[in-house]
């Protein structure tokens, strides 16, 4: 009885915890998609005209969609090559010592919240970029530069995972034939945790996509469509940040239209991470579904090795 | 000999980057610390806010912080050990559980703004909580439900399979053994997750300023409005309010985060040594 | 005589991989048999299917009868928790509990509900001098099990089971990761118990087998090949791949 009523509960926070997931995607939809079927979705997405308290009233976000595409490939750019090279570093040719120590540095770039970032890129890395090219200094290019530091860990810790889990008879049968570790590394490891590390640069994208407040510090909010890296621009996620605090009514539904906007894109770049770290675990297990097998057999392994 | 050459230009680069990545923390850290430091003492600790914070200290904000973090531990933290401890014990591999990992690991890719604009519409609008320290602490708990969610899973699949036979064997029941066994073990990656849960909340802002509100007062009800410290920074920094004393919130902000990271790494590491150990 | 256990027409699978196939066998009450045969013959799941462990964790399926005491323990209605403490498992590798000697032994009782701290000290106490562990271990009881030596943590395996008054021990290859000393006391403990309980034992070897059952039974890929009294089976096998088996000329 008092089995039955435990496990009846815990299924509850177990179901709590997924539905939160649809509540949150409901309330969003339902706050946002009534103002996107009126302006029209080709409206919404094409115009970069945004003035949603002027008469007449305009919703377009084309300027923001472009000034996040910008901002999210510059931080790629930035993020993934540095990213990489350090998950290599750490997973192949540091001294162990080293590769402890990087651990914790990872985990505390993760920690380091993101208001610290921005005001970094605000302080420091603006200036300098005023003083260097021009321009306002508060930029596509300050804020590519800071993001793709942000987006570093994710970036590191999972094509990290999957280099190290590339067997290692991979890099054996490479060392034996001769090739140096660097042609392993880069002709056998990396491509053999490929589908890893472009989950990595996947879900990286989703960080850089979905950050706001260090955006709103280094990206100036110009109402724009820039046209060189050194402009200012403005994000979706910048101008839900910087908007929502005073707006109301239409102006109040277009922000949630474009939280709505913003959702969706998450959701396709989860689905997309999802499709390349998770091909055996996730959709196997959905489609091609034989639990007693599956299981029996893992849990026999695992007592027999 | 060529190919010893190229090695060796790529594993320099490597160093490079690994040096890089340690030296741009390192800058981050400094500069803030530097700049700040010499302006956080007692009184700033302890000291109220005058004129928008351009004055006086950040009793409020450091309260603030506290009070929601613990506002959405206490509710995220049985849920998502619950829902860690019915994934992992109480079913099989079934489409349902597929489909709830889907949900939680979507979840913690959800970026904090849309958590954000949920609490904003459900909590603060739709619930008349108001800006509030409840409806705050509600938005961080979903906000922090896969962290706390899947370090706890990991944890329990740290613990050997072993231990489980031996206790069923003995004839507990699934809690007892749950109970006895299964969460004893997992208890330091468990609280590992909850510490860095909690350093989640303390860093977070676009989630909790139209959740909780910038209201710079000391909380009294769970219904009050609250400031967090990085909230306040945030505020210091972009209204251009002080510089000085954004510089002095932001060290304070770091040093929290640091002590919570040496904090959660030191129980990583005692719970693996006492996994080698045995 | 009655049967202590019988195994009426026992099958296991696990998929469509057959782990044991039609299995009949009969256990008297206070006998030692041993279960034999090279590995991947389905000792362990046999043993594991006599107190329902099989349930845990890998979901195979079975079909036929294994009679406790004359009931059928696959029984709808059967309450699994009881059988598991009328039937006791002691596995092949030690584990103790991340818990004091103490609290390891206690575990099966606690959970069955026993409070009462002389209660459990006695059960305790008589557990461990059956197991032959008392006197290593009495002046420590508060200290982690896990502390303890492999061969010390096996017989707190024994005296945990023990601790459950159970009417069955299930061992299988208690001895596979201990030295030979060690060895010898389980074994010695073992004759001992025989008295009071009802053994079944997957025996580490054939030598094993043959200083302690009473009746031994060859497995087989799934395959009870021949049971009998370990007397005649040591020593006059009936099937060709039995003798074969003992006499070491087994691929
Ligand atoms: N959990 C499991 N899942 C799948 N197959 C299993 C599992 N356990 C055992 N088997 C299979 O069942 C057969 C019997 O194994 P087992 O009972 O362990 O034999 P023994 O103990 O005699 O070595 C073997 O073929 C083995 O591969
Ligand atoms: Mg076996």
């Amino acid at each position: 009885m008092k089995e039955r009523l435990i496990s009846f509960l815990l299924f509850l926070c177990a179901l709590v915890s997924i539905a939160s997931l649809a509540i949150i995607t409901f309330f969003i939809f339902q706050a946002g998609l009534p103002l996107i079927f009126r302006v029209g979705l080709g409206n919404f997405l094409e115009s970069s005209l945004w003035n949603p308290s002027g008469d007449p009233q305009s919703f377009g976000i084309a300027a923001m969609i472009l000034g996040s595409i910008w901002v999210t490939l510059g931080a790629i750019v930035v993020g993934v090559p540095l990213g990489l090279a350090v998950a290599i570093f750490s997973a192949e040719i540091a001294p162990p010592r080293l590769a402890m120590l990087i651990r914790p540095v990872i985990q505390l770039l993760a920690g380091i919240p993101s208001v610290i970032y921005g005001f970094i890129g605000l302080t420091i890395l603006a200036p300098a970029i005023r003083a260097t090219f021009g321009g306002p200094g508060l930029s596509v290019l300050t804020a590519a530069l800071i993001l793709g530091i942000m987006i570093l860990p994710s970036i590191i810790s999972i094509s990290e995972d999957a280099l190290r889990a590339v067997p290692s008879a991979y890099r054996d049968g490479s060392l034996a034939v001769g090739a140096t570790r660097w042609q392993t590394i880069w002709r056998v490891l990396v491509p053999a945790a490929r589908s890893g590390i472009v989950a990595s640069v996947i879900l990286g994208m989703g960080r850089a996509l979905g950050e706001t407040m260090a955006v709103i510090m280094m990206l100036g909010n110009a109402l724009q469509v820039p046209r060189s890296p050194l402009d200012s621009a403005t994000t979706l996620t910048s101008n839900i940040g910087l908007e929502l605090a005073y707006a109301s009514g239409a102006h109040r539904d277009a922000l949630f239209a474009t939280g709505v906007v913003l959702f969706v894109l998450i959701m396709i770049l989860n689905i997309l991470a999802n499709i390349f770290t998770g091909r055996v675990t996730f959709w196997q297990r959905l489609s091609a579904f034989r639990p007693a097998v599956f299981n029996g057999r893992a849990a026999w392994r695992r007592r027999n090795t | 000999m060529k190919r010893q050459h190229s090695q060796l230009v790529a594993f320099a680069g490597l160093w490079f980057a690994a040096s890089l990545t340690i030296v741009i923390l390192a800058i981050i850290i400094m500069y803030i610390l530097a700049q700040g430091l010499p302006y956080v003492n007692l009184e700033f600790l302890t000291g109220r806010p005058l004129e928008q914070g351009r004055e006086g200290g950040i009793f409020p904000t450091i309260l603030g912080t506290l009070a929601l973090g613990a506002v959405s531990l206490v509710l995220a933290v049985p849920l998502g050990v619950g829902a860690a401890v019915f994934l992992t014990e109480y079913t099989r591999p079934s489409p349902l559980t597929t489909i709830m990992r889907f949900g939680t690991d979507s979840l913690a890719g959800v970026p904090s703004i849309i958590f954000g604009l949920f609490g904003f519409i459900f909590f603060v609008t739709r619930l008349h909580m108001s800006w509030s320290l409840l409806a705050g602490g509600l938005t961080l708990a979903l906000m922090v439900l896969p962290t706390i969610i899947r370090t706890t899973e990991e944890a329990i699949r740290a613990v050997p399979v072993a231990y489980r036979e031996v206790s069923y064997g003995l004839g507990a029941s699934r809690w007892q053994m749950v109970r006895t066994v299964v969460l004893p073990n997992a208890l330091p990656g468990i609280i590992t997750g909850i510490i860095l849960s909690f350093g989640r909340a303390v860093g977070e802002t676009a989630a909790v300023i139209f959740t909780a509100g910038t209201a710079l007062n000391i909380p009294t009800s769970i219904l009050s409005p609250t400031r967090t410290m990085a909230v306040h920074f945030y505020i210091l920094a972009v209204e251009g309010i002080s510089l000085q004393k954004a510089y002095a919130t932001g060290a304070v902000l770091i040093i929290s985060i640091l002590a919570i990271n040496v904090l959660a790494n030191a129980l990583i590491t005692r719970s693996v040594s006492r996994a080698v150990r045995r | 005589m009655t049967p202590k256990i019988e195994i009426d027409q026992f099958s296991y699978r696990y998929g469509d991989e057959i782990a044991l196939n039609t299995i009949s066998l009969q256990v008297q009450p206070n006998t030692i048999l041993a279960i034999f045969g090279p590995a991947r013959g389905g000792k362990t799941t046999l043993l594991r299917s006599m107190n329902r462990l099989t349930e845990i964790g890998e979901p195979g399926t079975h079909s036929g009868r294994i009679l406790l005491d004359g009931q059928d323990i696959f029984a709808p209605g059967t309450d699994i928790a009881t059988l598991r403490r009328r039937v006791g498992m002691v596995f092949a590798l030690p584990v103790a509990l991340p818990m004091t000697i103490f609290d390891n032994v206690a575990y099966g009782p606690r959970m069955r509900g026993v409070r009462s701290r002389s209660q459990l000290q006695d059960l305790v106490q008589s557990a461990l001098q059956s197991a032959a562990l008392w006197d290593e271990v009495q002046d420590r009881l508060d200290t982690p099990a896990q502390a303890l030596s492999g061969g010390q943590q096996q017989r707190i395996s024994i005296a945990r089971v023990l601790a459950l008054e159970p009417e069955v021990i299930l061992l299988d290859e208690p001895t596979a990761a201990l030295d030979p000393i060690s060895t010898a006391k389980i074994e010695e403990a073992l004759m001992e118990l025989k008295q009071q309980y009802t053994i079944v034992i997957a025996p580490h070897n054939v030598q094993q087998a043959g200083r302690i059952a009473d009746d031994a039974a060859f497995f087989l890929m799934g395959e009870c090949i021949e049971a009998g009294p370990a007397s005649q089976i040591f020593t006059m096998p009936r099937d060709r791949r039995t003798e074969d088996y003992i006499t070491g000329r087994f691929g």
